[in-house]
């Protein structure tokens, strides 16, 4: 019976999941980007600067991490999207990893003694990726619903359709708008996660007063794009054949066929709102923990209805008949099982990570701390 | 260098390739993976002697260790750093660059890179954080335990990515699936311990643990000639020796099998390796060897002749096969084929591997004017074992114009092994030296020693690299054995888009490579916090 049951349907929706979970714990995790986006604007001194960086910055790794297990799983489960979309649209990818290698070395150097080029440069990069990390990895998933300009050929090999290379994705306002959202997002984070974690009245007075023109900056692109999805033709696979079409308002009524992804989805904004609510008007230390869960969950949720209810999830404008569904696109019904097994130790990961985060948590970090001899960024 | 001289070389091959496109691509994947494998090393062996030192501050408890721990942890935090830097790029890489290649074999090679992320990558980072800021955060023996983790997640992080690396050298655990026009795999554990990957784990476990060795003991020696810090300096060369004899030690042995198994998995490589054009009974390792070219041609290109040599008679036929008498083919053998020792031709890959893309070929149209009987029997080919075995596994060779085309750089891949080799045994000797004058207590009195350890520190990273070398050039032009040569697996873009990232990353990376360099001098003359 259960041989049945694990088909290879329910292996390609069950690796979606997976990448789709992976994808929305990046988004949350960008709240590191988000701080670093405040390197020059948000400290009123020096100190202050230095408890920013710290406190993201002890952050950095997962967030890395996981973008790089979010490659790993995609490439893994979705193969012909790994090679369609990272060998076509070239530009674009290499822009987020370029941000991402400034990123590492960042933390490491920027106040080390001889590191040759001088902090500033190195806090230089830390607001690049800060910016251009959310920014460009928005642009990058608002493309699975807008759709790129690929063809593949009978041996499944791509050829890009313009000379740009993935950069053309910046042209399309609903591409922007999904990256300006998630770079607004990723900031009102990292604002709430300093005012969660650094012991400083000032400080938290500063970021609270960046909040609510943060929170308007991630609004209005979000429900710009939310609508204008809602509201647009989409992507259509036929279940039987594999055909794709063009159908109205196809995001709407997968929204609507998959009530649970509805509810997921209202789920994840009302937290995210919340959140909002009670940091800017009352001032609390934990809204971050609303946010969080609330964009964990609105992520997943636009996941969701990029990749099921028989829609494509990496479409091409240029060719429809190539676009890729977790149906044409998924590795072999073997390896997909060979996976499932090891994805079973990620709650097992997903324990240590808490464990060891609230050990290094236990207490906010203060000035005090910094100014001890110590490993610090 | 060899590089060049190689793609130069390659500028004959044809089949409608933009050769710019490939040159360029093969530069950067070359750069990036030289680059990130200056930094690895070093973290895979100094994770553990980290944990090592950690051990017998928390054994002992004295608050010497726990500075020796300190100093080189912070060493360590600065090279982690830039090694993780220059690491993603080449995973992603593998899509930008090489998308035809990755999807052609993403079925088996995902699955560790996967894998890699899930259970190595985040037990590093997650620990890593606890070893860095959790020294008054968490216990003792927490910490320890943290420390410990991240040598055991850096070090399986390199076990997965090897284990891809083997498959490619040597391509098992799968089936060639016409429908979906990849390979598929077919066993997980087949593809785990492959011979090849397993061989290959171990050999650069060992010389990465050689390396960090030598690092330890370099800079350890430069204190002691400055007359600073002697006890952390001799505490720190006696961890680091004991270490680093072991592990050169299992070098060795493990590059003995990695030698003996490409012998029979990439015989032109290994040919290659030794410069052996011609095949003989009771053949000699060569110890030393000047190459010219030979008269002996193959096509267009010119074998390698010896201006001189010093070698081991017979040893070569005794190490691969056991046996004085064994032949050991030359390149011109395997080429061209020798009906008495059984090995075919170039000509006769070809034209099997041709076989194979044409039934592949007439499996696509069958598909596409729905002749579902022709469809299905050409399927059932594919499902035999012996179609597998003696056509499909030469598929490469299709795309593969002319015999010289399969050769790869003689002269870069004969140098490099042979360079590596003799810094292998010179390293064994310095490790052994150094317990020697420790034992003794003589070490601070010899400075002429001193000097050769400080001044050794860079010759495991040559070696290290240069093994590198042996194992990607020496088996051009295959990106996968036999079956996909780079040429065919390169990302179909503008080759002035490669060549802009070229310079890009070629710059950046040498940017943040003299930053690095030059914080960890700094750090290492501060010398550990008092």
């Amino acid at each position: 019976m259960t041989t049945i049951m694990i088909s290879h349907l329910f292996l390609q929706n069950y690796w979606w999941i997976i990448v789709s979970l992976l994808a929305s714990l990046l988004v949350f995790l960008m709240f590191v980007q988000g701080g670093q986006s405040f390197i020059f604007t948000l400290p009123g001194s020096e100190m202050q600067k230095t408890m920013i960086v710290n406190t993201v910055g002890r952050k950095w790794d997962l967030t890395f991490t996981t973008l790089v297990t979010f490659g790993g799983a995609f490439f893994a489960s979705f193969p012909l999207f790994y090679a369609t979309s990272f060998g076509g649209a070239y530009w674009v990818w290499i822009a987020i990893l370029f941000s991402f290698i400034l990123q590492a070395v960042a933390y490491e150097f920027r106040s080390k003694p001889n590191n040759v080029f001088g902090q500033n440069t190195f806090d230089i990069f830390l607001l690049l990726n800060g910016a251009l990390g959310p920014l460009l990895i928005g642009i990058a998933v608002a493309t699975f619903f807008t759709g790129s300009q690929f063809s593949l050929d009978n041996m499944n090999r791509v050829r890009w359709a313009t000379s740009w290379y993935g950069l053309e994705a910046v042209l399309d306002v609903r591409n922007l708008a999904l990256g300006l959202a998630v770079l607004f997002l990723s900031r009102v984070n990292g604002l709430l996660y300093i005012v969660n974690s650094i012991d400083d009245e000032d400080l938290k007075k500063r970021a609270l007063e960046r909040l609510p023109l943060n929170t308007i900056l991630f609004l209005i692109p979000f429900l710009f794009f939310v609508i204008a999805i809602l509201l647009s033709k989409g992507f259509a696979a036929d279940p039987a054949t594999g055909t794709i079409s063009f159908e109205r308002f196809k995001y709407l009524h997968n929204l609507l066929q998959m009530p649970l992804v509805l509810i997921i989805f209202l789920a994840g904004v009302a937290g995210v709102l919340y959140g909002l609510f009670i940091a800017i008007f009352k001032k609390n230390d934990y809204s971050v923990w609303f946010t969080s869960l609330g964009t964990i969950l609105t992520v997943f949720a636009v996941f969701m209805l990029a990749g099921f209810n028989g829609t494509s999830f990496y479409p091409s404008a240029y060719d429809l008949q190539s676009s890729l569904t977790i149906r044409n696109a998924s590795s072999s019904e073997f390896t997909l099982r060979t996976m499932m097994y090891v994805s079973f130790l990620i709650p097992f990961v997903i324990a240590y990570i808490w464990y060891a985060w609230k050990s290094i948590n236990v207490n906010k970090i203060t000035d005090e701390e910094m100014n001890l001899n110590e490993h610090k960024y | 260098m060899f590089l060049i001289n190689y793609l130069n070389h390659q500028i004959t091959m044809t089949e409608n390739i933009d050769l710019t496109l490939l040159d360029w691509s093969r530069a950067q994947f070359a750069l990036t993976a030289i680059y990130h494998w200056l930094f690895v090393p070093l973290t895979l062996g100094l994770s553990f002697l980290v944990a090592i030192m950690e051990t017998i501050y928390v054994r002992t408890g004295r608050e010497e260790w726990r500075k020796i721990t300190r100093f080189w942890m912070t060493l360590f935090g600065i090279n982690f750093a830039i090694g993780v830097a220059t690491g993603i790029i080449l995973e992603f890489e593998f899509g930008t660059n090489w998308s035809n290649y990755s999807w052609f074999v993403g079925d088996i090679f995902g699955a560790p890179l996967a894998v890699e992320g899930i259970v190595a990558f985040f037990l590093e980072s997650t620990f890593i954080a606890v070893m860095f800021f959790g020294w008054h955060k968490v216990s003792k023996k927490f910490h320890l335990f943290s420390t410990w983790l991240v040598a055991i997640g850096s070090n399986l992080s390199a076990l997965w990515i090897l284990v891809a690396n083997g498959w490619m050298q040597n391509p098992v655990g799968m089936v060639f699936n016409p429908e979906t026009a990849r390979n598929e795999m077919i066993s997980f554990w087949a593809v785990l311990f492959n011979q090849v990957s397993v061989d290959k784990f171990l050999h650069t476990l060992s010389s990465s643990y050689l390396l960090a060795s030598m690092f330890v003991v370099g800079i350890s020696s430069w204190f002691l000639i400055r007359k600073r810090e002697g006890y952390m300096a001799r505490r720190s060369i006696l961890v680091a020796a004991v270490f680093g004899i072991l592990a050169s030690l299992m070098t060795a042995y493990t590059g003995d099998e990695s030698a003996r198994i490409i012998s029979k998995v990439q015989p032109v490589k290994f040919a290659a390796m030794e410069a052996l054009s011609e095949g003989k009974t009771n053949a000699g390792l060569v110890a030393f060897g000047v190459l010219k070219d030979s008269e002996n041609k193959i096509g267009e290109t010119k074998l390698k002749d010896f201006i001189i040599k010093i070698e081991f008679p017979g040893l070569l036929s005794i190490l691969t096969a056991g046996d004085r008498d064994a032949f050991v083919p030359g390149i011109a053998d395997l080429v061209k084929g020798n009906h008495q020792y059984k090995l075919i031709s170039f000509e006769e890959k070809k034209s099997r591997g041709e076989m194979a893309r044409k039934a592949l070929m007439d499996y696509k149209s069958a598909v596409k004017s729905g002749d579902s009987q022709e469809r299905d029997s050409l399927k059932g080919l594919f499902s035999t074992q012996s179609f597998q075995d003696n056509y499909f596994r030469y598929f490469g060779y299709s795309s593969v114009e002319k015999a010289e085309d399969v050769i790869p750089n003689i002269s870069g891949t004969f140098y490099s092994f042979h360079l590596m080799v003799v810094l292998g045994f010179f390293f064994i000797l310095l490790f052994s030296l150094a317990l020697f004058y420790l034992f003794k207590g003589t070490l601070a009195q010899n400075r002429w020693f001193l000097w050769v350890c400080l001044l050794s520190i860079p010759l495991p990273y040559i070696a290290s690299e240069l093994g590198w070398i042996v194992a990607e050039l020496g088996r051009q032009p295959w990106i996968i054995q036999d079956l996909m040569p780079v040429s065919k697996a390169v990302s179909n873009i503008s080759s002035g888009s490669v060549i802009a990232t070229f310079f890009i990353f070629a710059a950046l990376f040498t940017t943040l490579l003299i930053a690095e360099v030059s914080i960890m001098v700094k750090q290492i003359k501060n010398g550990p916090k008092h």
